[in-house]
Order: structure tokens, then sequence, then C-alpha cells
């Protein structure tokens, strides 16, 4: 872990970023924020973990819990929001098995999360599995994406 | 005669999720496959291009041979083996798959001048967007302009904040210049945290160029030499795009020192919004840049005065800026003949929710709402009846029905309660519940308030709680007149635009649907049938035919019984979420 760290704070000086950069790519690295991680790198750069920790929870990207190995986003924009994302939501978390007031189920197989909005709002509603965009969403599709997913049948590509 | 043949396909996210890739890579295998490229075409090209605006037909090929276009829609893989066979080899295009009509309705009373690009030139290509006269504007500035006429061309042509609040661009770079010092910023906000609206993702995905040009004319015009772009992670492919178009232009001198042997040095970083809607204020904004939790302060000293790391800053958003280079190659008086009087120019619109034909559109300022509505939007989706169309996402307000004569411009919308915004427009139709819709969006608010001060923090709080009280039944007498009250007092107290216009949904659905408010509180009745707590669902026995369609859609599995036998919802497990009532196809649900 420490080099992976390394690595990071390398990038952090090379590009005279910041903090915000830096939870970045340590979200990115190890899926969430490791509590571990952020204390090695406050003691390394002298920041009291706690400006962490305020910038951690002021914004939706980073999480401070471990995530699922599948992410599934559903989109709660206002187009979305009217073509029925809320009943898309409620199967997932009941499909999934997401434990109440939780985002990931117990076995970290899957997250569902909420996103504001993902601007595909002329496909909505959207659901994203994976990264892998998915509009006109109904809950049947869902179901039988999920399916496939618990499954392991089907293999979710990055963009492009 | 061997034929020229180009093939642009749309891969926006719209395009990429509908299958995009998979119909260019399809195209490209059909093509080299028995030799056809080589035999039939001189020359062939593939293009990916952004999006043009009818997300809803993806995935969008043009196929243009020796210069005719023909626009197919909803192409899938399987279908392009026809399209090469008939068409680009045969010469006869596949009559049943092209767009119809409404294709060109939707594009015929739009004008396009950000968007006019976007769908045509190939995002990824630099030089695909100099072909159709990209940086000839940066050209003409660095050469024959001096900074201040530069601004003196955007002030004569109107051009306002298309971000939202509509202050003059050309008076802001005013002032921009005019402020002291070698170091200066220049940001451009693509943070685009509204609900609802896409627009600025749909023009860094489909012409980054035009962006970075335009900040390139603004940091000539106001002397700075750093630049930044500020956009959301929630934008993978923007991102990707955006980063590529900076490499390119890097590439061909056009960014980094001495640009276009003229002296001038622009740099352009890209920072990642974190997710926080609160961060497209201004202040907030610079305090993300510098990695700090994106609250606002308080204002003066305005960023132009003291902005990013303590230095004047001026920040515009992406489609103020993708405008500017359109207007220094046409001119301040083509741009200023579009529009009102005090609006000038074109807006776009991302046009959705209960609407045939939804999309991105480009509309000149002053177009009446309906024809937006009627014309190009070809009316409301599955012949409901339009009930409200909202503009400008949690800091707007909602138009009725009966107002549709209003036009699109910063200071009508203004007059009925709305904004402008950045330029999200949902459509709502008669199922949908205003009051919910406000509660909808004060949810929003209250969650993205950064908790700075207290009447937004904890006034948006309250007016959720009493907006889901009454959407719960439990509204009592009174209700309505606290909710103008409390948002009154939000308003005017707020630090910052987001708890300033946070009340807006509320006060304009008061304003026009005083009556559902009041069926809520009094009759405990929900008029659109949405809100659940004032709903039931059951089956009517002799309507059901024991078909199971309403079992395999219930969420909650709520719904038992035999096959051809009637079924019967438990009410206890029932979340109601409508899916039954949606799917029954013997109307043997009831609602109420």
């Amino acid at each position: 872990m420490e080099k992976k760290l390394e690595g990071i704070l390398t990038r952090y000086h090379e590009n005279e970023g910041n903090l915000i950069s830096i939870l970045q790519d340590l979200e990115s690295e190890f899926g969430y924020l490791r509590e571990d991680a952020i204390m090695w790198i406050s003691e390394k750069l002298d920041v009291p973990p706690a400006k962490f920790y305020g910038i951690a929870t002021f914004y939706a990207q980073f999480h401070l819990k471990p995530r699922g190995k599948n992410v599934i986003t559903a989109c709660c924009g206002t187009a979305c929001h009217v073509k029925g994302s809320e009943r898309l939501i409620t199967s997932l978390v009941k499909e999934l098995a997401i434990p109440e007031g939780e985002e990931t189920s117990e076995d970290l197989k899957f997250t569902v999360e909420k996103v504001n909005c993902v601007g595909a709002c002329s496909i909505a509603p959207v659901i994203i599995i994976n990264k892998t965009v998915n509009g006109k969403m109904t809950p049947d599709k869902l179901m039988k994406e999920m399916k496939t997913l618990k499954e392991g049948k089907r293999e979710y590509t990055d963009y492009i | 005669m061997k034929k020229d043949v180009s093939i642009k396909v749309c891969m926006g996210t719209g395009g990429i999720a509908a299958g995009g890739v998979e119909v260019m890579s399809t195209f490209e295998k059909m093509l080299a496959a028995a030799g056809i490229k080589a035999s039939v075409t001189k020359n062939c090209s593939m293009h990916k291009v952004g999006c043009r605006g009818f997300c809803a037909r993806d995935v969008l090929v043009d196929v243009i041979i020796d210069g005719g276009k023909s626009t197919y829609q909803y192409i899938k893989p399987d279908m392009v083996e026809r399209i090469v066979h008939e068409h680009i080899v045969g010469g006869a295009p596949v009559g049943d798959w092209l767009v119809t009509d409404d294709y060109h309705t939707f594009h015929n009373k739009q004008i396009k001048v950000v968007l006019s690009d976007c769908g045509e030139v190939d995002p990824e290509d630099i030089d695909s967007y100099i072909s159709r006269g990209g940086y000839e504007a940066t050209k003409k500035v660095l050469t024959t302009m001096t900074p201040q006429e530069t601004i003196e061309v955007i002030k004569a042509s109107g051009l306002r904040g298309r971000g939202g609040a509509g202050f003059p661009t050309g008076t802001k770079w005013d002032m921009g210049i005019k402020a002291p010092g070698p170091v200066k910023y220049l940001i451009c906000n693509a943070d685009e945290g509204d609900p609802g609206a896409f627009m600025d993702r749909s023009v860094v995905e489909g012409n980054p160029h035009a962006v970075i040009e335009g900040m390139l004319i603004g940091a000539y015009a106001i002397g700075a030499p750093y630049g930044y772009v500020y956009i959301r992670a929630e934008y993978p492919l923007a991102v990707e795009r955006l980063h590529l178009a900076i490499k390119q232009a890097k590439e061909r001198g056009l960014l980094g020192k001495n640009i276009l042997g003229k002296g001038l040095d622009f740099t352009i970083k890209v920072k990642l919004g974190a997710g926080a809607f609160v961060c497209g204020e201004e202040t907030a904004l610079i305090a993300s840049i510098e990695g700090k939790r994106g609250q606002p302060r308080a204002k003066p000293p305005f960023p132009v005065q003291k902005g990013l790391w303590g230095k004047p800053t001026i920040i515009n958003n992406v489609e103020t800026l993708a405008n500017v280079p359109y207007i220094i190659r046409k001119g301040a008086s083509w741009y200023a003949g579009m529009g009102t009087e005090k609006s000038k120019g074109t807006k776009v619109f991302a046009l959705t929710g209960k609407i045939l034909n939804s999309g991105l559109i480009e509309v000149p300022m002053g177009i009446p709402l309906k024809e937006v509505i009627y014309d190009i939007g070809g009316g409301i989706e599955g012949g409901k009846k339009l009930k409200a169309v909202q503009t400008g996402g949690p800091s707007g307000g909602c138009i009725p029905s009966n107002m549709m004569d209003t036009t699109l411009d910063y200071e009508s919308l203004g007059k009925v309660g709305s904004i402008m915004g950045s330029g999200g427009m949902v459509v709502l139709d008669e199922t949908d519940c205003m009051v919910n819709v406000a509660k909808y969006f004060l949810e929003f608010t209250k969650s993205e308030s950064c908790g700075k001060c207290i009447p937004c923090r904890i006034g948006t709080k309250r007016l959720l709680e009493i907006l889901t009280r009454i959407t719960e039944g439990k509204g009592r007498e009174g209700d309505i007149e606290l909710l103008e009250t409390l948002s009154s007092d939000v308003k005017t107290s707020s630090l910052c635009g987001l708890g300033q216009s946070a009340p807006n949904p509320v006060l304009s659905t008061i304003r026009y649907y005083r009556d559902e408010y009041e069926a809520h509180i009094y009759e405990k009745r929900c008029p659109a049938g949405v809100c659940k707590d004032l709903l039931s669902y059951s089956i009517l026995e002799e309507f059901c035919k024991g078909c199971t369609a309403c079992t395999r859609v219930c969420p909650a599995g709520a719904i038992i019984g035999e096959k051809k036998k009637p079924h019967k919802i438990i009410q206890d497990i029932c979340i109601k979420c409508g899916a039954c009532f949606e799917t029954c196809k013997f109307k043997a649900i009831k609602k109420g």
C-alpha cells in the first residue's frame, strides 16, 4: 500500500495539486477512502486528518466505507425522477439485499448509489451499471440486468 | 465511378448508451469485409460525432455519399449490413430506417450557434474543428484586434452569461482587463449541477475545441495567462475529450507559450469537481479549486477583485465561452440580430420529461414556449395533457400550461416567477403532482446546502419538513402561509444564490397550483395521484384475468394470486409505486 501512496504523493507534487486531488486519487486507487491511507498521507504532509475528513464529507464523490464489487448508480435528476427512478431504486435495493440506510450489500458484492444527475436526461430514467450507461430503464429490464450481473455472465466495459 | 463516403455516428453519452460503439465497429468490419472499402469507395471515412440533440432517437447515423446526406435513426449493429449493401454499395438509402419528418420539424425552428458544429465535427480530432473554421477567431483577434476591441465586440453582441444569472459577458471581461496585476485567472465553469440539464456536457463532449477557443479569446481579452476548467467528475466522457482537445491544441501551438507567435501565453488546467451543487457558485468554485470545502463566502470582494489564490479571476460558463468564437467570426451585429431587445442570441435548452421529442435544442431568445413544446418537442408523450414546464432547475419555477405564450428570455421568465437558469426544461404532464415536484427540489437543495449560513441550512430543512408532511396527508391549516413566509425569509437572508433561489420551486407552485396544495391539506387527496400516502391500489376482481403481468413487475412482491384467477394486493407490503397500474392491460387495477 505504501508504494501506491508514495505514487499518489509524487503525482500530487508534480501537478501542484491539492487535497481534493489526493482524495480523488485515493478513491480511484482503493475504491474508497481508507482510514490508514489518510493517516499515512496526513502524517507525510503534516496536514491534520480532520482537514481530509472535512473535505471527504463535504463532497458526494468520496466514500468512507468500502464499496461493492459492482456499483450501480441510479440517476435521480428531475427527468429521471418524473419518469420513475424511485421505483427502480426500490426494486434494486430489494433485489440486491442492500441493508436499510446503507449503500452496499453485506457481502460487498453490490453498491447501489443515487446521484443527482448524470446529464443523460433525454434517455431517462438512467441507471449506470459499472460505468455503462443504460437509458430508458424499466423495472423489468433492470431485473434482467441484475440477474446476468449476479450470475457473472456479462462483463461490463468502461467508457469507449 | 468510385464514391466519396463519409459515415458519422453519434457518440455522445446518449449515443454510446444506445450502442454507438458497436454500430461504429460493425460499420468498420462490414466495409473492410469483401473489400467493399477498396472496390466501392474512393475516400471512406468514419467519424464519431457529438450530440446532435435528438438523443431519444439514438443511435443516429449520417451516411454521406458524394455530398448527399441521409440520416438514419434507431440504428442497431445488426442493421448495419443492410445499410452497407443497399445504400453504400447499391446507392439506394434504406427508406424504412431513415429519420421521419418529425426529425426535421425538431430541427427546423432551431437556430444553432453553440451547437452548430456539434454532431458535425469529430470531437476527438482538432483538424475536424479547424476544417469548419475553428481557431480562425483566435487568429483574427490575435492579429487584428486589441484586447479592448475584442471586449467591445462581445459587449456589442449583447452576450449574457449562460450559466443562469445572465450578467453581460462583455462587462465582466471589461472588469477583468481593468483588474491590476500580471497574474489573473480565467475559469470555465463546467460544473453543471442542475438536475435535468445537460447542455454543458453535450457541448464539451461534442465540440470541446469551441470551449477552448472561447477561453483563449477570453484570456487574450482580459490578460489572463492561466485558465482552469472546473468540470464535474460525473461526466467522464466530457472530461476525457477535454483532456484530449487540450493536448491537441498544445501540439498545434494554440495553447502554451507564445501562441501563434503573437506573444500570448495561456495554459489550461482541468479540475474535477467532486460532486457538490454549490460549487457552481463562483466563490465556492474557487474554494474547491483551492482544495477546500466548497463553501461560498460573502461578496464583495468579488472574484474579479480577489479570486483564485487571491488574484483577479473571471468565471464564465461553458455555453457562454462556446458562443465567443462564433461571435468573433461572424460579428457582433449578426449575433445581436437574434433574440429580443435585452436578451440577444440563442440559448441551448435541455428539453426533457414528458415530452415526445426529448433532447438538446438551441433556439433564438424570445421564442414562445409553446413553439418549443409543440413544434420542436412534438407535444406531450402518450397523448396526455401538459401541466407545466419547469425551467431553471432547483433555482427556478414552474410555468403553467395556460401561460405557454411566455417567451424564453431572461426578463419574461423572471416575470412569471421562474428563471432562465442554465437551460434545464422539464415538461410535466397531468400525472405529475406539483407539491411532490416542489418537495423533490427541496430535497435536493436541502442536501446540497453547504451549511455555512443558517437561513439556507435550517430554512431548506424546515421547508422540506412542511412539504413532506403535506404530501403525507399530515398537512395543517396555515401550512401554505407558513411556506410563503419562510420562503421569503430564506430568499432574502441567505448568503449565496443557492439559498436565495432555493424557495423558488415552492413559491411558484403555490402561486399557480394553490388548489393542489389545498387538496392535499384539507381533503387529504393528491389530485395527480402521485403522493403515496394519499393513495392505495387495489385489484378489481371482475376485470382481472390472472395474467400475472402485475406480479412480475411488482418490485415489492405485494401481489399474490394463481394464474388465470383474480389477484390480490397485500396492502401492508404494497409500496404504492404504481407499476402494476401501468402494466395492467385490462384496467383491473384501481387507484384511489
